[in-house]
């Protein structure tokens, strides 16, 4: 049994769409079919949030409301969601508090970013269980690009408005709301299009997804389409078959055990970010600032692995932490080292019909001493010149071994073994205790020069974040991020 | 503001902090840009045809494969153009199409129209196109050694700087180079064709110069201005993104919608905006200066070199702009401030929210610093060393400032708001000590005049009617790019009817309404429109008065208008009801409104006038940390106080100055163009272009308006506020200067703009060593 539609809440009713291209974007479809121009287009590769919209799913206490991208989620990631758009907030003449407070706090002045951010404090709105804070709010907005205002009034707006659980027409109305999206919920495989030709498949089970993507294994798999719709937008692709794994249940669990953590290659990054942090704050912060809000509730952990980015911001991380990876067909799964995936720039050994089913993090013990750092030219929602993962085990104030994993210093993420090699048997208290560590790692990389960061300026930072690393492992009193002076000025 | 103001006292609306006029469209998404409005039936779409090469002539241009890509209706090169190929300001120099060479890459070489925007889009990558590559000139060093301008060398000074420096007892020198900027509007450039009867032309345009778009539309096509009308109702920001570089936009839309007969949209697209339209001069700044040893200046001497790009476009003004706030607020005894207008292999460089006059302070302000650091004194007591005072207050270009005392004041109070002696002695305190995280702190001023330093723009039309139940509708030449200006100008027409400000309504900017208006720019929209506005109404309003005097038989000065209605003697009678009544009695109840700024001149061959009607004044107090292993940096607090003037709306004025700051702040920072060694940009689309974000902004961000007033006849006392609080940002650079300076106490800190972690890390390497 397949369904051959992609079927949705937009508008309060729920709508089939069978005879859309599978590369139509959810912008696209909401300015040019429906003229619903509410929604923006700042920028057509999710990096300025003027197109962010509000999905409501079915989730943890009743629905989740999470702000994405229309510009680059394809139309069919809407399947089985309300899409809420900022047309949908006022009602009869009323502004939403959120955009009665935006209002009260001139957070608009051309306008354009204006929905866009509406539809972010929107979401925040609903998530609701506490007080929000300026952080939180920051957090929300990093997606959100404001050229006008300094964003000054918009945080106020927010921080007014966003003070505990929702109290809206929405909120007030979950119950059928919740009714109307159980009813679209089915375990059906949904295909539209024909598999002889174009098709946008959403398959509801691994074992669907397995067998369509061994007959099909040049179709285009899709999880997050955070990079994917960038392809379409961009590069003006027309994927002729893609197959979506947001239906794949399996491919969504988070699994901790007192040793391992594992995480489902569907599983957003918006929801791996409490277990990751748990590993350890550093992760936690990389996760704060992976992307932004909108990227986070599309992109998934198995898509910025899949992906194999030399920039990709997870894949240091866990290599650092010995991370291995769950490969798998219809032949079967395997595992291996992450940092054996990612062969050369573009390649990774992955088979044909094979896609990333997980990754199983190992967690770190008594005698682990992590540190990750993120460099790029602006602190949030940016691309990485350089991030660094270390892992060092410890034997008292002494080093026994480590894993040094870099991002953005050669054409894949990679581990940086002359530097580990110098690593083992450091004295964390001698005098120059890095050094021979560092000048090892100036060994281990040639870097290119772009438009993030030179050549010699990735060489310097990755050879003084390990300098870094080894200082607040010993030890430091004094602080040693920017972040920790926040208050000082006051 | 003056004691005894009646005028300004008995203000009833405008200087209220009345919302944006559009506020509440602006939440629910209801306010159209270019891209929403509805199009008619049988729109067509555009996309342009760029060149991948930097430059060199164009051998062969083959188009068959776009014309036979799928819903192509029309492929259009400059063969297809009735008039002419020339849509540059001025100069005859920026092409709508490239003929027989390209300049810069991503030059426009064609246009496709087709039946939908993705048809466009994919057909305009299918052109053959054949270009005997040249070497490209990039660099300011490139076109130097070419000897490349694209306008002669100026300059001016007073007395003999060169003396002056080598006689002073200290003397200091150094180069800095201030990168460009784009605009980022969020909403990307776009306009809206509609071809209508007997030749004419209807464009609906994102643009700040609707008269220039006319007069450019009407020059491509052949055909008179009266054909052609342009109307703008709102930009999704513009920061003068939208003066000149609206025009290729809106001319492809009006010449396709001309070579075919229907209605016809361009929307660039975010990478194609980027590459394709003109962004902030970046310049380098070769200074000399000579001071003693309480760091007063007693000579200044700077080149200004500017990488102008392939075109002339508003080059004149920015350029002679930085040089005009080359002193910013300082007197300089000697001076030489001289200029070269660089030619390069790069898109045409245009005007940004300052007009070059960031770029010139930044330099000087360079300098302050360089001299405090050497002479181990405090930056701001150097500042203050060299403030333009009584007797000392004449500009390298002969202007007096005549309130210089205004911004001394404004500085000591902020210097005591701000706390700034406490935290200069705690930072140094907290530095002393070596820390990895160092501590930087800054308090910089901003003198920025006030005019088109052209001064035939200083002019401006409005068109007010009443209508018989008293609304009023308003309309000026000026545009709406999210200032508020169409918020304030319809302030001070309530503020004369004395009626609600939501009897007035303001529409989109017209060309047929109100015709020949200058650009909204050099931050003059609510000093002009809101005067020819203000005259417009007071004329209808004296016909109203003289009418309902005679009605009543009582003497015209005993009639007022307040709060929505009409008070002649002892009688009253509503604000509409006395408009039915002069509908009834034949009183005419429209007028145009005109005004021309009076007073201002500026001789550029004798190099002397008084090129602004004012200065607009502020300061800013910034702090922040910057880490010496990796370069990052972030703001911790800023302080600022700006003179407003009489604010006309202080809720809108608050948002220019915070904006204005972190515009400037992005500038100064994160925001960095990178040319390849090929010229093409590498930081085309907000991937890897970055401006601020919200946590980029202080926590600890304190704004206020400086209790000031125009002595000047600004509108209802107030002062321009558009591009001043932009210079802000400079706090932020001096500040991570202080903090690097920490370092190695002494010596200068090489540091560029913009201060990427990269280069301050490469800044604090360096001070490593020499310290």
């Amino acid at each position: 049994m397949r369904r051959k539609s992609i079927s949705f809440i937009f508008r309060g009713v729920q709508v089939d769409v069978a005879d859309t291209p599978p590369h139509t974007t959810l912008l696209d479809w909401l300015r040019l079919s429906m003229r619903a121009t509410g929604t923006k287009e700042g920028c057509a590769e999710g990096d300025c949030g003027a197109c962010t919209v509000v999905l409501a799913r079915p989730g943890v206490g009743g629905l989740v409301h999470r702000p994405v991208n229309a510009c680059i989620l394809l139309l069919g990631q809407a399947d089985g969601a309300e899409i809420i758009t900022v047309e949908d907030l006022a009602s009869s003449g009323a502004l939403h508090p959120v955009q009665a407070a935006m209002v009260e706090k001139h957070g608009s002045q051309c306008g354009f970013c204006t929905p866009g951010i509406v539809m972010s404090l929107f979401a925040l709105y609903q998530r609701g269980h506490r007080a929000a804070t300026r952080v939180d709010v920051c957090d929300q907005l990093a997606g959100n690009l404001c050229r006008c205002t300094g964003y000054r009034p918009i945080v106020d707006a927010a921080l007014e408005v966003c003070e505990g659980p929702p109290d809206d027409r929405f909120s007030a109305a979950t119950p059928q709301r919740l009714a109307a999206l159980a009813a679209l919920q089915s375990s059906q495989d949904v295909l539209v299009g024909e598999q002889s030709a174009d098709f946008f498949a959403a398959p509801a089970s691994e074992e669907s997804l397995a067998a369509l993507y061994a007959r099909h294994p040049g179709a285009r798999i899709v999880a997050g389409a955070t990079d994917a719709g960038l392809s379409i937008t961009k590069g003006l692709q027309t994927p002729a078959k893609i197959i979506w794994l947001g239906r794949v249940k399996e491919l969504e669990t988070i699994e901790r055990s007192t040793t391992h953590l594992s995480l489902g290659a569907g599983v957003l990054l918006a929801d791996a970010v409490e277990a990751l942090a748990a590993i350890h704050p550093d992760l936690g912060e990389i996760m704060r600032r992976f992307g932004s809000a909108q990227v986070r509730a599309s992109g998934t952990v198995g898509g910025n692995i899949a992906n194999a980015s030399p920039i990709g911001d997870l894949a240091p991380c866990l290599i650092a932490l010995g991370a291995a990876l769950e490969l798998s067909s219809v032949d079967g799964a395997r595992t291996l080292l992450l940092e054996d995936f990612f062969i050369a720039y573009g390649k990774q050994d992955r088979r044909a019909g094979e896609y990333v089913r997980g990754v199983r993090i190992p967690l770190p013990g008594p005698q682990s001493a992590f540190r990750a750092f993120k460099i790029s030219k602006r602190s949030d929602e940016d691309i990485s010149a350089v991030l660094a993962a270390f892992h060092f085990i410890l034997d008292g104030r002494r080093i026994v071994s480590a894993r040094i994993a870099f991002g953005g210093m050669a054409g894949t993420p990679a581990r940086a073994r002359h530097a580990e090699a110098a690593c083992a048997g450091i004295d964390l208290d001698a005098v120059g205790a890095g050094d021979a560590a560092i000048a090892a790692l100036a060994t281990d990389f040639s870097p290119i020069d772009d438009m993030r960061a030179s050549a010699a300026y990735r060489r310097l930072v990755a050879g003084n974040l390990l300098r870094k690393a080894l200082i607040e492992i010993a030890g430091a009193a004094e602080p040693t991020r920017v972040k920790e002076l926040v208050h000082a000025a006051r | 503001m003056p004691p005894d103001d009646p005028v300004r006292s008995a203000l009833q609306v405008a200087g209220r902090a009345a919302p944006h006029e559009s506020a509440q469209l602006h939440v629910c998404g209801a306010a159209p840009y270019i891209d929403d409005i509805a199009e008619p039936k049988g729109t067509l779409h555009l996309a342009p045809g760029l060149s991948s090469e930097t430059c060199g002539r164009i051998v062969s241009l083959d188009l068959d494969p776009v014309r036979r890509a799928p819903g192509v209706v029309a492929v259009l090169t400059a063969a297809d153009i009735p008039g002419k190929n020339d849509i540059a300001p001025v100069f005859g120099d920026d092409f709508l199409f490239a003929e027989q060479r390209v300049d810069f890459h991503g030059q426009v070489l064609f246009a496709v129209v087709a039946e939908t925007r993705e048809q466009a889009r994919r057909a305009a990558r299918l052109a053959q196109v054949v270009i005997e590559a040249e070497a490209p000139l990039l660099t300011i060093e490139d076109a130097l050694a070419a000897d490349a301008k694209v306008l002669p060398d100026y300059e001016y000074g007073t007395g003999d700087a060169g003396s002056a420096i080598a006689n002073a007892p200290y003397r200091l020198e150094g180069q800095l180079r201030i990168g460009g900027q784009e605009h980022f509007y969020l909403e990307g450039q776009a306009a809206l064709a509609i071809p209508g009867e007997a030749g004419g032309m209807f464009v609906h345009s994102s643009t700040q110069d609707p008269t220039e778009l006319q007069h450019i539309v009407a020059r491509v096509l052949g055909a008179p201005d009266a054909l052609v009308t342009v109307e703008t109702r709102r930009m999704g920001g513009a920061f003068g993104g939208k003066e000149t570089q609206a025009a290729q936009t809106g001319a492809l839309a009006a010449l396709a919608a001309h070579v075919t007969g229907r209605a016809c949209k361009l929307r660039l697209d975010r990478d194609d905006d980027f590459v394709t339209t003109g962004k902030r001069h970046d310049f380098r700044a070769d200074w000399r200066i000579g001071f003693d040893s309480a760091g007063r200046i007693g000579g200044y001497d700077v080149d200004l070199h500017a990488r102008c790009g392939c075109s002339v476009d508003l080059t004149p003004g920015v350029v002679d702009r930085a040089m005009f706030h080359a002193g910013n607020a300082y007197f300089l005894p000697a001076s030489r401030i001289a200029s070269t207008r660089l030619r390069t292999n790069t898109v045409s460089a245009t005007a940004f929210r300052g007009f070059g006059g960031p770029q010139g302070m930044l330099a000087i302000e360079r300098a302050m610093d360089a001299i405090a650091h050497s002479l181990g004194r405090d930056p701001l007591d150097v500042r203050k060393e060299n403030l333009m005072r009584p007797g000392a207050d004449i500009t390298p270009y002969g202007m007096q400032a005549g309130d210089s005392d205004v911004l001394r004041a404004l500085i000591d109070r902020l210097e005591e708001t701000s706390a700034y002696r406490q935290r200069r002695a705690e930072i140094a305190a907290y530095n002393s000590a070596g820390p990895l995280i160092r501590r930087g702190l800054a308090l910089t001023p901003v003198q920025f005049g006030i005019s088109f330093t052209l001064i035939h723009m200083n002019q401006a039309g409005a068109l007010v009617h009443v209508y018989q139940d008293g609304s009023v509708h308003l309309n000026h030449g000026g545009t709406e790019m999210g200032q508020g200006l169409f918020t304030k100008v319809a302030q001070v027409v309530a503020e004369e009817f004395g009626v609600p400000l939501s009897t007035v309504r303001v529409t989109a900017t017209n060309t047929a309404k109100v015709p020949n208006a200058s650009p909204t720019a050099a931050s003059a929209g609510s000093d002009l429109n809101g005067m020819a506005a203000q005259n417009a109404a007071r004329e209808i309003k004296r016909r109203m008065t003289e009418f309902i005097a005679a009605d009543f038989g009582v003497a015209p000065d005993a009639v007022f208008f307040r709060n929505g209605v009409v008070h002649a003697g002892g009688k009253s009678l509503t604000f509409a009801e006395l408009a039915k009544k002069c509908r009834l009695n034949r009183v005419q109840l429209s007028h145009a409104g005109f005004y021309s700024t009076p007073e201002i001149y500026w001789d550029r061959e004798a190099k002397k006038g008084r090129p602004f009607l004012y200065f607009a004044y502020g300061a800013a107090c910034s702090e922040v940390a910057i880490d010496t292993l990796t370069g990052e940096m972030k703001v911790l607090r800023v302080d600022i106080l700006h003179d407003a003037g009489q604010s006309l709306n202080p809720a809108l004025d608050k948002g220019q100055i915070e904006g204005g700051f972190a515009q400037g702040m992005g500038w100064l920072t994160t925001e960095e163009l990178v040319f390849d060694q090929r010229g093409r940009l590498r930081t085309h689309a907000p991937s890897t272009y970055k401006i601020p974000v919200a946590s980029d902004m202080p926590e600890d961000f304190r704004v206020d308006l400086f209790d000031g007033w125009s002595r000047d006849a600004a509108i209802f006392r107030s002062k321009a506020v558009g591009e001043p609080p932009l210079m802000h940002g400079i706090s932020v650079f001096s500040a991570i200067l202080d903090a690097l300076h920490s370092i190695a106490p002494g010596r200068p800190a090489p540091l560029d703009a913009p201060a990427t972690p990269e280069r301050i890390l490469m800044a604090a390497e360096a001070m490593k060593l020499a310290g």
